[in-house]
């Protein structure tokens, strides 16, 4: 009977939770292109969306009313299932990947101690990978199913961007993984509460983690699947209204999801310094970890759109020769100095 | 060859060395350079609510002056239409009738006078060249609008209000 006896309150829980980190990461990935305009704007001496509430924070709204109400679009010839399925994969993949983050430690409501990570699984940055590279589907089916051929070129690049630049942040990470010991990303972050951030360990590691997770979202100046000047537009070249919408927000998720891993894998997460000798009550310090994550997350963020309106694009041959010759040799030099490093200090 | 301003700088061809390869002290300057921009006075200004101001000798949209009577001043002597360079400036000339000695300050006045704003390159020639005072450039510029016939400007568009009876 053990086995078949569920504890609701376990489902529940993770339920809400789940809820809870999907709302989080969809209000902040529509407040980051408010964020966005705001940082261009600045930047380029503006003042941005103003219009629509206090400093335009209902600008958000608006831009997802507008693309509600707009006409969809589905091209005659294109394939309607594939079609529609590209931005959903775009969609459901970005917000996967939130499950393994740890977004703090326990709390203790009514004597249960609820963890607040959905999923504290043991092969966390296995998973992640695992996810991340089927967000690469999403853009090619898109491609695809337009039944154009720019977009199929565009979707094309993306593909292989996404995967060449796949292959040094693996590396990168393996060599994280060879120096914390752990898959699992809370006893990461658990290393980093009572040791140091990892980012001073792996400072190499960790730029080329950064660059190569700009190349992931999509990001300037790695932001060639959106091929506005030489293949109209890119991937998204035939969608419309909410489609797009979801390719673009899809965007946003995932600069939201790789923040929150950069702040995770290498700046202590949840921990922030002196968190242990605060003497707090648990549960408050568990709320101040959360918040001690978001702020990281947040200047991540700032960060990914301060580059964005700071470098210029890549030309794609660049890309690759960055990618290939320099990001793989250097990812392999780093994993193979940690690993005698690990080595030395283990013998 | 000879530089035409003391300004000129010689191209750095040189091969890049090993640091600048790298181009991550480059990318750093550079994101200090708009990071720089982020607490600059802004260039733009929220429109509707604040106004630029003009600068003193800006060139606006024309009126056409009344004296402190409010009698139009402009005689239709026509030399602001031959020192326009774009002849957007057309008239015809009437004789002042008796009884309208309120209206007109000569005896000579424009019945129609227009000013194809689309033609209009707001040299100021025309308010240099009127000899009567009537002829002003303000300090507004003329309002978009739909339609070219719109944009030209009769007499009812370009008379300032009569400083006597306010209309």
């Amino acid at each position: 009977m053990t086995l078949l006896s569920i504890d609701w309150f376990f489902i529940l829980e993770k339920i809400a939770l789940i809820a809870a980190v999907l709302m989080l990461s969809l209000v902040v990935a529509m407040y980051s292109t408010w964020g966005e305009r705001k940082v261009a704007a600045w930047i380029q001496d503006r003042f941005g969306p103003n219009r629509a509430g206090f400093m335009g924070l209902f600008q958000p709204l608006a831009d997802g009313g507008k693309l509600f109400f707009k006409e969809e679009i589905i091209p005659t010839n294109s394939n309607k299932f594939l079609f529609i399925l590209g931005p959903s994969i775009a969609m459901v993949v970005a917000c996967m990947t939130s499950a393994v983050i740890p977004w703090g430690d326990t709390l203790t409501i009514a004597g249960r101690e609820v963890s607040l990570q959905v999923a504290d699984v043991n092969i966390g940055i296995l998973f992640i990978f695992a996810v991340v590279g089927m967000g690469v589907y999403g853009i090619m089916i898109g491609g695809w199913a337009s039944n154009n051929k720019y977009s199929l070129l565009a979707s094309v690049r993306a593909a292989s961007q996404i995967i060449s630049y796949e292959l040094p942040m693996g590396l990168a990470l393996i060599a994280l993984l060879m120096w914390t010991g752990t898959l699992s990303l809370k006893e990461i972050v658990e290393q980093q509460r009572h040791g140091m951030w990892n980012v001073w360990y792996q400072p190499l590691g960790f730029l080329i983690f950064l660059i190569c997770a700009f190349a992931e979202c999509n990001r300037a100046p790695f932001d060639l699947p959106e091929a506005e000047n030489e293949l109209n537009g890119g991937y998204h070249l035939e969608y419309s209204s909410m489609k797009l919408g979801f390719f673009l927000f899809a965007e946003y998720i995932n600069m939201f999801i790789s923040s929150a891993l950069m702040a995770t894998m290498y700046f202590g997460g949840y921990a922030f310094p002196g968190m242990d000798s605060l003497g707090v009550s648990p549960n408050l310090l568990t709320i101040l970890g959360f918040f001690a994550l978001f702020i990281k997350v947040l200047l991540f963020i700032f960060f990914f759109m301060w580059v964005r309106w700071t470098l210029p694009r890549f030309r794609y041959d660049q890309l690759m020769r960055l990618g290939w010759r320099v990001l793989i040799p250097l990812a392999l030099f780093n994993m193979l100095a940690t690993g005698a490093t690990v080595l030395y200090l283990h013998r | 060859m000879q530089s035409l301003t003391n300004r000129a700088k010689p191209v750095d061809r040189r091969p890049m060395s090993f640091v600048e390869k790298l181009y991550l002290p480059a990318i750093a300057r550079g994101m200090g350079i708009t990071m720089k921009h982020l607490f600059k006075r802004k260039a733009t200004i929220p429109f509707p609510e604040k106004r630029r101001e003009f600068s003193p000798v800006f060139r606006g949209l024309h009126v056409l002056n009344r004296d402190e009577e409010g009698r139009e001043r402009c005689t239709a002597c026509g030399l602001c239409a031959v020192a326009c360079p774009a002849e957007a400036i057309t008239m015809e000339a009437a004789e002042r009738k008796p009884g309208e000695e309120n209206l007109y300050r000569e005896e000579k006045y424009a019945a129609r006078y227009e000013i194809n704003m689309l033609r209009c390159i707001f040299c100021g020639f025309c308010e240099e060249a009127c000899p009567k005072d009537a002829v002003y450039m303000s300090e507004t510029f003329p309002p978009s609008a739909y339609q070219r016939t719109t944009f030209i400007y009769g007499k009812e568009d370009l008379l300032i209000p009569n400083p006597k009876t306010g209309k």
